[in-house]
């Protein structure tokens, strides 16, 4: 097992060196000096854009300049923010924490949606269910996250008046009642999210679940006489639950786009806005560092998927 | 089995065979693909002759009319500047579609390309394909093309102007981003289909390798290519939507469906026809589209018994 863990984190470290390579070759083959900035800039001395522009040898051959940008992120040197005037490191670190609580909640609500509907439509293909649930997962993945979004803040927020739509770091309330107001305000951008992605996993795991459900093992189950509540979730369930681990993990970049979208209509103060708001205001450092942080959760969620895919399925974690 | 149905009476009677009406048959079953396929068509000639018929400009600012929900002067309602938003959606729509068409010829033409060299080589060279083609799988799309734009907008705008300079930029880059399931497709297509006796025949005849993929190998391969970039084209408009959405689209005079969306988030508790009927748009032709691409798989799928 544990050989196998690390032949996933050695694949791993080629894709992400792969993924830096095209972030800098996309950051070296842009028209003009993205440091030119700082020459503009008058909030910035002109020593320090001199020591910046020597520190990243503009100057050098490319793959010095490369060796240099990488080590560097490896280090944890990931350059300083002129809007926000603090290290970008720093800065991402205070933002993740929300992008990857509201993530994270969206994708166990998908899951807790996808999985009972995806396999009860496989146990009765062609029903009256699972037309209604087919059709409503293909609306779900057709209907965009920005639209959903703004449609739900015009219901909840605007019609009814049960929930805000602005997200807020300080809520005023202490104990019980901050509680609460914290989960409120989480409520309409973790529904966008995640309905997005549960009409995606609904079809998911009802194919995976259709593919084990005609096997032999399964119709042995029922010979033997065991209900079809335990035939389908100890037996079937169990099994067809794998595939779908590695199609979570495939869908990341897409839950990425999802959560960027959502944190800029409800406007939460994760890394996702400060994305767009660092490209509106030109801060170069940290847009490279963030769509950085973004390309190494990808990789991450694909190494967790390996590896829990390994774990579950004995049949290929020795190879 | 399938020789004897052929010889039967009852075949005899139909009209020839033709793969095209088979194919006709087959989509027609699936009625949400045929209902879908009249709402498109219906939406494109709405942009396409729509001007010709509603002759409101868009930049016609009337401060008399804003905000005013839909009537009979302006059917879908007006901005905060008083403009038409049905003629601004007549013209946003042109681009959208415009866009998402473009972006899945790149995607398809780029795909096609790789996913067919990597299907044919038997060396390292299929590999080296593989393995870029699951790197681009594992970027994060909407980041990087953000940057992208974020990186290029200015150098394009001088070159190719305002609007023809973002067109090209947003194309070339959802295109770029959205190449992968095609060349997975073509790839696994091409790896099957070129151990098959009838390309074997074509090789054995003298065709070269060029010849055998062109006149041979690929025709077999389309049908799954088809299906892919249709949905690509919702996937493209989805994407250009998101970047107008978020302002870092067309410039803010282009209307794009995003970009009114974009524009009429703010004025949510006021003039909530401005987001909704834009959005309607968006979701109608992504919807469609899909159901499309589901009726395609249907009907192009030959495995599949219907």
């Amino acid at each position: 097992m544990s050989q196998y863990v690390l032949r996933r984190l050695l694949i791993a470290v080629p894709s992400l060196l792969g993924i830096s390579l095209v972030l800098f070759i996309v950051l070296a083959l842009a028209p003009g000096d993205p440091f030119s900035e700082l020459a503009t800039n008058p909030n910035v001395p002109p020593e320090v854009a001199a020591a910046l522009r020597a520190k990243f040898g503009l100057d050098d051959p490319i793959y010095l300049r490369y060796l240099r940008w990488i080590t560097a992120m490896l280090q944890g040197d990931w350059g300083f923010s002129f809007v926000s005037r603090m290290n970008v490191d720093k800065l991402i670190l205070q933002r993740l924490p929300t992008t990857l609580y509201v993530i994270g909640s969206a994708q166990l609500l998908a899951l807790a949606i996808a999985i009972p509907v995806g396999v009860y439509a496989a146990t009765k293909p062609y029903s009256i269910f699972d037309q209604i649930a087919n059709t409503l997962a293909f609306i779900g993945f057709s209907l965009p996250t920005f639209f959903t979004g703004l449609l739900f803040i015009l219901l909840f927020s605007i019609t009814l008046d049960w929930l805000p739509f602005v997200y807020t770091t300080d809520i005023k309330a202490t104990g019980f009642r901050w509680v609460v107001e914290q989960v409120r305000q989480a409520i309409m951008p973790v529904m966008v999210l995640g309905l997005f992605q549960a009409a995606s996993m609904t079809r998911f795991v009802r194919s995976a679940m259709l593919d084990v459900i005609r096997l032999d093992y399964v119709t042995t189950a029922r010979a033997k006489g065991l209900g079809q509540a335990r035939v389908i979730v100890k037996h079937a369930m169990r099994n067809a639950l794998i595939p779908v681990v590695t199609l979570v993990a495939l869908q990341m970049p897409a839950v990425f786009g999802g959560a960027i979208v959502t944190e800029q209509i409800f406007r939460i103060p994760g890394i996702g806005s400060l994305l767009i708001s660092s490209i509106l205001s030109n801060d170069t450092p940290v847009v490279m560092a963030v769509t950085f942080v973004f390309a190494c959760l990808v990789v991450l969620f694909n190494l967790i998927a390996d590896v829990l895919y390994g774990w579950l399925d004995p049949r290929i974690s020795l190879r | 089995m399938a020789g004897l149905t052929l010889a039967s009476p009852s075949a005899e009677r139909r009209p020839a065979w033709s793969p095209w009406r088979e194919t006709w048959r087959r989509y027609r079953r699936h009625k949400l693909a045929v209902v879908s396929a009249v709402l498109l068509i219906i939406l494109i000639v709405a942009v396409t002759f729509g001007p010709f018929v509603w002759r409101v400009s868009i930049n016609d600012i009337d401060f008399n009319a804003r905000l005013e929900g839909p009537s009979l002067a302006h059917p879908f309602g007006t901005d905060d500047l008083g403009q038409d938003i049905l003629a601004r959606m007549i013209y946003g729509g042109r681009i959208s579609l415009a866009v998402g068409l473009a972006a899945m010829a790149v995607a398809v033409i780029v795909g096609t390309l790789i996913g067919a060299l990597a299907g044919m080589s038997r060396g390292a060279l299929g590999h080296a394909l593989m393995w870029l083609t699951d790197l681009f799988l594992s970027l994060p799309q909407l980041p990087l093309l953000l940057l992208l734009i974020y990186l290029f907008r200015d150098g394009l705008k001088t070159a190719f102007g305002p609007e023809g300079g973002v067109f090209i930029l947003i194309v070339l880059v959802i295109g770029g981003l959205r190449w992968m399931p095609v060349a997975r497709l073509v790839r696994a297509q091409f790896l099957s289909l070129r151990e098959k006796d009838f390309v074997e025949a074509a090789r054995a005849l003298g065709a070269s390798p060029l010849r055998q993929v062109v006149r041979h190998i690929l025709p077999n391969a389309l049908g799954p290519v088809i299906i892919a970039g249709t949905i690509d084209v919702a996937a493209a408009i989805i994407a250009e939507s998101t970047l107008s959405f978020l302002g870092l689209g067309f410039p803010p005079d282009v209307p794009t469906w995003g970009r009114l969306l974009f524009d009429a988030k703010d004025f949510l508790d006021i003039a909530a026809h401005w987001a909704l009927f834009p959005g309607g748009a968006i979701f109608v032709a992504v919807v469609a589209i899909n159901f499309i691409g589901d009726g395609m798989r249907d009907a192009l799928d030959a495995r599949r018994v219907l």
